[in-house]
């Protein structure tokens, strides 16, 4: 390889560096994102340039244009609301194509070896015991990641249940799929073969999708970031293999970075990773019946509502994903915005993990426009909740769950959450009694000074506009 | 010195990097790092390339094929649809820009 072609791979890893440094700044975000985009086509330009004889270029090329197509058609169509499974399905896609990588390098040295060998001589190993185990690392890995990642899209999707599925026998399969990928592993570095190559990518396929079943739709989140971080950590390993510095460089950032993410998201949550991982698997998980209550509580119109909020002081709204799944953040804002007129001050409460992922509802709301000085996150508007007239929560559930202070037993318990039940009105716009996406019961719904507002995000926001400007 | 602990140095080096790099963020931005960092491990495109181009068997190349065409959508669709979450927060310069200055 030509030094000038190592100084550019080392400039495109700046690049990438740069674009996370960007990328963890509201202002910067969006440039770092095109700094790493030009960062990874000048990388993947290279070898058209300076490899020798570099064969099926045409074919390439026009993979290259296939998977353009698909990319950009997947990521212009898809709805905000979905971008948390897109983002697994681009993962998932990655982390397959890591494997494949790793399969065929595998092939290339068995080729490389047996030729040496057919030259007779002394025994002569052209390439050390590690990188046949980060091959195996990669191939297995890499095939979890796949899997994986493609169960997380099911489960957000709704094709299946998010509910965590497990069954007898899952931790024993578990354990016994962990193991065959080591003993396979160990026969990739004492005495590789392609065969064990492809049962390596097999079990890794397996494990991927007993891994990600036992776990319950909310924490389906971290689970993608996670994935993503062992995605990185297979373009890392397959960077060794090849001996390429730029993926080598561009795998471990993302595996250190998603890694500590993953850790962010979780304490965020007041979770633990291994927690979120086995928890279902040990039988720990006591995700509630999620029955709907017949216990009473008090619902009202839309005028009635509007009264309430027409005449308070202080506002605040927790929008949760339900808001997003009814497309209602238009009219939200237009509420919000009619009742600033008024004299109401109303700002948005934001949870760290409201919608499906941290910061998806900051996305949503930006969306609609909604002006960023009115998005306060969790940890400063805590406080002002007791000075509140009305909170209007608007399709979350969960976040405002007080068992998560109050119910040790409870899968949310420790979750921080925003304080809505020390406010002295609470009103839930919801669809139905049906319990949120945790599986459990909150008891705010049942509080005396709290109003609930049945029926269709959209439906009643608008309603609720009209009473309002009526007033 | 010993190539192996070349690469082991590169590798050790990126993990501190990586992780300070990303350690200020605010939970805003979430979801467009996760995303973005997915986006450049579609780097892998790079050594899907590689392989593929260096292949001889009918199969292997089909393989190198495929792992290109996953490994652009990953590169491809993870940068187009980061920028278009970040799109919806540059809109509002003002207010951003007040940010920046508190």
């Amino acid at each position: 390889m030509p030094t000038w072609v190592q100084v550019v791979y080392l400039i495109c890893a700046v690049g990438f560096i740069l674009a996370l440094k960007g990328l963890s700044g509201p202002k910067t975000a969006r440039r770092g994102n095109l700094i790493g985009a030009a960062a990874a086509v000048v990388g993947c330009a290279l070898p058209f340039i300076y490899v020798d004889h570099l064969e099926h270029v045409p074919l390439i090329l026009g993979a290259i244009a296939v998977g353009t197509a698909g990319g950009v058609f997947g990521a212009r169509k898809v709805q905000m609301t979905q971008m948390p499974q897109m983002v697994a399905l681009f993962n998932g896609v990655g982390g397959g194509a890591a494997a494949l990588v790793a399969l065929l390098e595998l092939n290339h040295m068995l080729d490389v070896q047996a030729a040496l060998d057919a030259l007779g001589g002394p025994q002569v190993d052209a390439y050390g015991w590690f990188v046949y185990a980060a091959t195996a690392f990669t191939i297995f890995v890499g095939s979890v990641s796949f899997a994986g990642s493609l169960i997380t899209f099911a489960k957000l999707q709704e094709l299946m249940t998010s509910r965590p599925v497990v069954f007898p026998g899952l931790p024993v399969a578990f354990g016994g799929l962990l193991l065959g990928g080591i003993v396979l592993s160990v026969l990739t570095v004492t005495s590789a073969s392609i065969g064990i190559g492809i049962g390596l990518c097999l079990v890794g396929l397996l494990f991927g999708v007993l891994l990600v079943l036992p776990v319950g739709g909310a924490d389906v989140p971290i689970v993608i970031s996670l994935l993503n971080a062992f995605t990185g950590l297979t373009v890392a390993a397959g960077g060794y293999v090849l001996s390429n510095t730029l993926l080598l460089v561009g795998g471990t950032l993302v595996g250190a970075s998603g890694t500590f993410l993953t850790l962010l998201m979780a304490r965020a949550m007041g979770r633990s990773v291994a927690n979120i991982l086995f928890g279902a698997l040990k039988g720990g998980s006591t995700l509630g019946a999620g029955v709907a209550s017949d216990r009473p509580v008090r619902s009202a119109g839309p005028e009635d509502v509007a009264i309430l909020l027409g005449y308070a002081d202080r506002v605040i709204i927790v929008p949760g994903y339900g808001l997003a799944v009814a497309q209602a953040q238009h009219t939200l804002r237009e509420l919000v915005d009619v009742l600033g007129e008024r004299g109401t001050k109303v700002d948005y409460a934001i949870h760290p993990v409201a919608g499906r992922m941290p910061g998806h509802m900051n996305v949503l709301l930006a969306e609609a426009q909604v002006p960023y000085e009115q998005l306060v996150e969790m940890d400063h508007i805590n406080g002002e909740f007791k000075n509140t007239d009305v909170v209007l929560v608007v399709g979350a559930n969960d976040v405002v769950n007080p068992a998560a202070k109050t119910t040790p037993g409870a899968p949310i318990y420790g979750m921080p959450i925003l304080n809505a039940d020390e406010a002295k009105q609470v009103v839930f716009m919801k669809r139905s009694m049906r319990p949120g996406f945790a599986g459990i019961e909150n008891e705010l719904l049942f509080d005396p000074k709290t109003t609930l507002l049945f029926g269709d995000a959209k439906e009643s926001l608008g309603k609720l506009l009209n009473a309002v400007k009526a007033l | 010195m010993n190539e192996g602990v070349v690469w082991l140095t590169i590798f050790v080096l990126s993990v501190f990097v990586g992780i300070e790099v990303i350690s200020k963020v605010s939970s805003t931005l979430h979801t467009p790092l996760m995303s973005g960092a997915n986006a450049i491990h579609g780097i892998i495109l790079l050594g899907a390339i590689l392989v593929t181009g260096s292949t001889h068997s009918t199969v292997a190349l089909v393989v190198g094929l495929v792992a290109i065409v996953l490994a652009t959508v990953n590169m491809v669709g993870g940068f187009v649809v980061t920028d278009r979450m970040l799109q919806m927060f540059v809109r509002k310069k003002p207010a951003s820009e007040k940010e920046g200055a508190r």
